[in-house]
Parts: structure tokens; sequence; C-alpha cells
């Protein structure tokens, strides 16, 4: 596979102007077509206010015409857990560790001042208000734009997890080496 | 203001970021090349970001206007 060529001002100009247009200038495909830099958002965290900021920018991006990726990662794939199983694993270490933290996109809780569901419940009061979209929606509307979610082969043998466990429309397990061939290739990198 | 045919209206009024990107790029996708969208919204951010999201994706940002706190987008898909 050959490497695109990377142009500095191209980039340089799409830094300051926001137009993904100089990287599509840059990174041609092998028939001569435009096309976008690619997007891998590597979820690691399950934090709320993390995975929020990574569904609005896997969202925007596919909304824009940007091939989008999640490659979800450690806690960053709890959140991908159906939000009705509440018991995941295997044993009972790993049991206990999704009674301690428990699974799903809608049972997320704030890094800091989650004082017990009040952080997460004042945030949730605020965004209906605000008119900001929950996680779960922008999930949604990620999904239908076309965003692959690969789960990590390693977590989900670690935490005892299953494909059943998993949200419709998961993608096949895969393994760091996935990840770094799409930023070997060019991807754009969101370590979230 | 001229007079456009109107394929979608999409109505993003009361909608923070990123969700009137979102709903327009969910709503330009099933239509034919050349078709028009309107848009309202309320997000201050949008004026820009419609600019940027038309510059990013190749549709046409024919008109923009604001008429109070109302944001109006006409987008020409690509």
């Amino acid at each position: 596979m050959t490497m695109p060529t990377f142009d500095p001002i191209a980039a340089a100009i799409a830094d300051v102007e926001g137009v993904p247009e100089a990287f599509a200038e840059a990174f041609k495909a092998p028939n001569g077509e435009k096309q976008p830099r690619e997007l891998v958002l590597i979820c690691y965290s399950g934090d709320l206010e993390k995975t929020w900021a990574s569904l609005i920018l896997a969202s925007t991006a596919a909304a824009s015409g940007v091939p989008t990726k999640m490659f979800l990662t450690f806690w960053g794939l709890q959140t991908f857990v159906k939000d009705e199983v509440r018991i995941t694993g295997q044993n009972w270490m790993q049991k206990m560790m999704s009674v301690m933290q428990r699974p799903g996109i809608s049972h997320r809780k704030l890094s800091k001042m989650n004082f017990m569901g009040m952080g997460p419940w004042m945030m949730g009061t605020l965004a209906k208000q605000y008119g900001v979209a929950k996680p779960k929606e922008l999930l949604e509307a990620a999904m239908a734009l076309g965003v692959e979610l690969m789960p990590c082969q390693m977590t989900m043998d670690m935490f005892g997890l299953t494909k059943d466990d998993m949200i419709d429309g998961m993608g096949e397990p895969v393994g760091a080496a996935t990840v770094i061939e799409l930023l070997a290739n060019g991807a754009a990198p969101l370590f979230i | 203001m001229t007079v456009l045919e109107i394929a979608v209206q999409v109505d993003a009024r009361g909608l923070s970021c990123p969700m009137p990107i979102v709903k327009t790029a969910q709503a330009v996708r099933p239509l034919a090349s050349g078709s028009m969208v309107e848009v309202l919204s309320t997000d201050p951010g949008s004026q820009r970001d419609f600019v940027a999201w038309c510059r990013a994706t190749g549709h046409d940002l024919v008109e923009q206007s604001t008429e109070g706190a109302v944001h109006r987008f006409i987008i020409r898909r690509k």
C-alpha cells in the first residue's frame, strides 16, 4: 500500500480555516478520486463527559463526510454495553466490576462532581434545558451516519463481555494493530 | 429574499451543537443532487458551523440570514 502524500501547507491552511477539502487534496485515493482523511477516535474513557465529547465529534465528523471509526477500549467499551444489561462477565471478579460500575450509555458517571448521581442528573437537566442531545441520541445519529464501532477484543475478554452484551450494530472485535494500521495510513487520531 | 424550491426544511430551533449539523446531514443525504434544503437554527455557533460544514462537504451555502434569534440557511445539495 502506498502512503498518501501529505502537504504541510494544505494542512496548515486546514488548521486555520477548518477546511477538510485541503486534506482531501493531500489524501487522494488510488483511483485519483478525492478522499477526506479518515478519523479514528480511540474511546478509552467511560466517563460521562468524555463519552459525550467523543460522540459529538464522531457524529459531526460523519455528518461532514469524514469516514469515522470509534475504537472502543477499556472503560470506553463499557459505554457500548446494552443499557438493560445489568451484570456482565463470566467469573465473580468480572461480575463484581459491572456491579461497581454499571455499564451502558445511560449509566455513565462524571469523573468529577458525580455526587452519587447528582452531577449526571444536573448535567442531563441542563442538557434538556439547552437543547443539547444526550449521548444516546448522539450515538444513534452517529450510527445512522455511518460511524463504525470497533470493539477491542482484549477488553471484551478481560471484562468477560459477549457479543450479546453489546449494543446492536457493533462491528467485529479488533486489536491494537488494526488501529495502528489506520493511523500509519494517515487517519487522524483522537484519544479520549 | 429569493424564491427557491425547498425540498426539505430542517427545524433545528432550540437545538445545540452538533444537532443542527447532524440533523441537516441526515436530511440532505437521501436527496437528489441540486436539491434545496432550508435550515432554521437558534444556535449562534451555527453561523460559522454551516459555512465550515458546506466547505467540508462541498454543498453550496446559497443563502444565510438572521431574523431575531433565528438563523436561516439555504443549502444546495452537492
